[in-house]
């Protein structure tokens, strides 16, 4: 394609991009290097119906004029990443300097919000990631193999979790596993254990939440599996059942290789999609003993009385980077490929 | 304190602040559009605010549990989203803060006739807010399980501990105690009762520095602790609407929720034999102090600074209107403590006047205190689950909030 052609194939595009993607990202960017003007502190008379007292106010005026100076608010750089509550360098370098052995170290860097946020978006994401694709391979098999009158059936069936609305679907699950929900209760039954509570503890909760992720995620990837699946030459299928290989064989040999580009594509899908894992926190409840990337986002700008712009922008920021660390080794070998092929 | 107490009692004798006024009722121009949160009392005053405001007015009313969060960017906006605000002591702060509601002197004295001095809000002598009701936490009990294991009402923290260990060896339950736990604002308000009844102090006096890592802090959360082992295990998923439901379930014999709950907790729904055996009771001391471990409440109508003169009359009259109607609070007796004039408390009201009597704080107005509410719950989950102690989760608590309060510009 010629340059030129190319360029106005691209540019509604790029330009929608730029408009909707860029520009916020950048203006999430700047937000993230300024802080809020001082606020000036004035002591006030205030009375209410259970008495009159003294109390600390902010100075509306002086704070108004602050403001009207500075109407980003102060500059602050990077500081806001560098504080506790993002990538707080000071304290890992006090935890690595004050404690004596590493698994003691690592414990006070996993007290620090930001790192345990970060190591229950990567669990979630490493542990959701592979299941989804294996599970979805298998599911697009076997109903690649089913009979013509049920499959439409079938894949729509399949594809129920993803259509469901996030935190509708996590909400119904989170009532489902309730002590008293049938989940829950059945659970209870199974292990014998009246008191046992899929709510009450971090690790029960985290497997909550993988197992829901698992079942939200893998029908995106067996719609794209089973797609690429019809994709599959017949000739080279037919030549190795001539040839006597089984089915393990064959899906091994000839199948497995077609799909590999597939799989990667949906490798890069799906790692994105669960490194901002957000929904299922909120509809599960579990804001208490698991945190994301993104929750941190939405406490910063919702869980407070005051909004925190310059710190959900800074986590935002990180957020990004993290994915875009993630999806490296996928994007350098996609790029190789690319090169290699020209 | 003592003032809600001279007032609900002056209400029966008095005739109002203002002698004449203009009728508020009857609302023919401008807009309302009222943000409130989402709780029956609340309902049963917008209905008279509807009422009030007449069937030729333009009214409309979001409840929402989220108002916290929403009413800062709605309000902020121009013209604002509402045009007026159902505030709290809690809740008017970041609004003072930014300046965001305007100040109702000349509005109270043309329409506020009916009402109460007491019901006024005031920061440096300006009228900002006019309060209907008033709410705390407190105590509810089964009498008939206490009477069963011969239990006296507990009037301390601990005497609540050694109850609901007892109702829980006797078989009878196995989680008796039930109190909002759920991450987040609910398990922050827990430590704030807790602090607050141990005598702490949140912040340096005169200044944003926190000062809650000591003793006292320590003591509160360690009975928090020990109330959430004697609770149901999914407390940190459990709000205040969900501790109702497992009241109502008779999964519960002894809690410590909102007086307000009342009005639904007391109504004609749902298992009428529960009903009848729950009883209210003041909120406990803890660790030998005086002052009940809980904290004071108002709600009251606040109206937004970026909307007309024409909008912000009109939501004031219709408001008012409620925020005054004597004939509201006493044919609702029981859905709250009014402060409306002319009010006479029913049953319900006890605990929360206990409260007032015993000299529990109302919670701080001050313009950071939401920003260390919000640091509180992370870290308390850490020390209930038993993954740091006590003073670590104060020393974080401490850590996180200083990071927020620089950024916020108050230190």
């Amino acid at each position: 394609m010629p340059h030129k052609t190319f360029f106005w194939f691209f540019f509604p595009s790029g330009l929608a991009m730029i408009l909707f993607i860029g520009l916020p990202i950048f203006s999430s960017f700047f937000q993230s290097l300024h802080i809020e003007p001082e606020q000036i502190l004035i002591e006030v008379e205030t009375c209410d119906p259970f008495g009159c007292e003294t109390e600390v106010q902010v100075d509306l005026e002086a704070t108004a004029q602050s403001a009207a100076e500075n109407p980003l608010g102060r500059f602050n750089g990077f500081g806001t990443y560098k504080d506790r509550n993002h990538l707080a360098f000071e304290e890992i370098q006090e935890a690595w300097q004050s404690t004596g052995d590493f698994s003691d170290f690592i414990k006070n860097v996993l007290n620090l919000p930001f790192y345990k946020s970060l190591l229950f978006t990567l669990t979630f994401c490493f542990t959701v990631t592979p299941c989804v694709i294996v599970l979805g391979f298998i599911v697009a098999l076997s109903v690649n193999v089913l009979a013509k009158s049920i499959k439409g059936m079938v894949i729509f069936g399949t594809i129920l979790p993803m259509i469901v609305t996030p935190l509708i679907g996590s909400l119904v699950l989170f009532w489902m596993i309730d002590s008293q929900g049938v989940l829950g209760a059945t659970i209870q039954i199974i292990f014998d254990d009246p008191n046992l509570s899929l709510k009450s503890s971090k690790a029960l909760t985290w497997i909550t939440l993988i197992i829901y992720g698992i079942w939200h995620n893998t029908p995106f990837a067996f719609v794209v599996f089973y797609a690429g699946l019809q994709t599959v030459p017949q000739d080279p299928i037919e030549a190795a059942l001539i040839d006597g290989a089984t089915r393990t064989q064959r899906v091994r040999h000839i199948v497995l290789p077609h799909l590999y580009p597939v799989a990667t594509f949906i490798a890069l899908i799906c790692l994105m999609d669960n490194f901002r894992v957000f929904e299922p926190i909120i509809g599960f409840s579990a804001e208490g003993v698991a945190q994301s990337l993104s929750w941190m986002i939405y406490k910063d700008l919702r869980n407070e009385t005051l909004m925190l712009f310059g710190s959900a922008g800074a986590t935002s920021m990180l957020t990004i980077l993290g994915v875009g660390i993630l999806l490296m080794p996928v994007l350098i070998r996609t790029w190789k490929e690319f090169k290699t092929e020209r | 304190m003592k003032k809600l107490l001279i007032a609900l009692m002056f209400t029966f004798v008095s005739t109002g602040a203002y002698a004449d006024g203009h009728s508020p009722c009857n609302v023919t121009d401008g807009t309302i559009n009222v943000l409130a949160n989402e709780f029956t009392t609340l309902r049963i005053v917008m209905e008279e605010a509807e009422k009030c405001a007449g069937s030729d007015a333009d009214f409309s009313v979001t409840h929402s549990v989220d108002h916290q969060k929403l009413q800062g960017p709605a309000l902020e906006a121009n013209p604002a989203e509402f045009t007026a605000k159902i505030v709290t002591n809690g809740s008017i702060t970041p609004l003072m803060s930014k300046g965001l509601l305007r100040p109702l002197d000349d509005l109270v004295e043309k329409y506020g006739s009916n009402l109460n001095k007491s019901q006024l809000i005031t920061f440096d002598g300006k009228v900002y807010a006019v309060a209907f009701m008033a709410n705390a936490q407190h105590l509810w009990y089964r009498e008939s399980i206490f009477n069963e294991l011969g239990i006296a009402v507990p009037t301390t923290y601990e005497e609540v501990i050694a109850a609901a260990a007892k109702i829980k060896a006797s078989g009878k339950m196995d989680n008796p105690y039930a109190g909002a736990f759920k991450a987040g604002w609910n398990l922050s308000q827990e430590f704030v009762n807790m602090y607050l009844g141990h005598g702490g102090e949140f912040f340096k006096p005169g200044t944003a520095e926190p000062s809650i890592n000591n003793a006292k802090g320590v003591a509160a959360l360690n009975v928090i602790k020990q109330l959430t082992e004697l609770s149901n295990p999914d407390f940190l998923t459990q709000d205040t609407n969900a501790v109702k439901e497992e009241w109502e379930s008779g999964n519960v014999a002894i809690m410590h929720i909102w007086g307000s709950g009342a009005a639904s907790l007391l109504d004609d729904e749902g298992d009428q034999a529960i009903k009848a055996d729950t009883r209210l009771a003041p909120p406990p001391t803890v660790g030998g102090g005086s002052a009940a471990a809980t904290t004071l409440w108002w709600d009251g109508v606040a109206i937004a600074k970026n909307t007309s003169d024409e909008n912000a009359e009109a939501s004031f009259r219709a408001l008012v209107g409620a925020a005054s109607s004597t004939e509201m609070a006493n044919a609702n007796p029981n859905a709250a403590v009014w402060l409306i004039n002319g009010y006479t408390p029913g049953d319900a009201a006890v605990g929360v006047l206990a409260a007032a009597k015993m000299g529990a704080t109302p919670y701080p107005s001050i313009p950071q205190m939401g920003l260390l509410h919000g640091a509180m719950s992370d870290e308390m989950v850490e020390f209930l689950q038993g993954n740091e102690s006590a003073e670590k989760a104060l020393q974080d608590i401490e850590a996180a909030y200083i990071a927020k309060a620089k950024e916020q510009g108050f230190l």
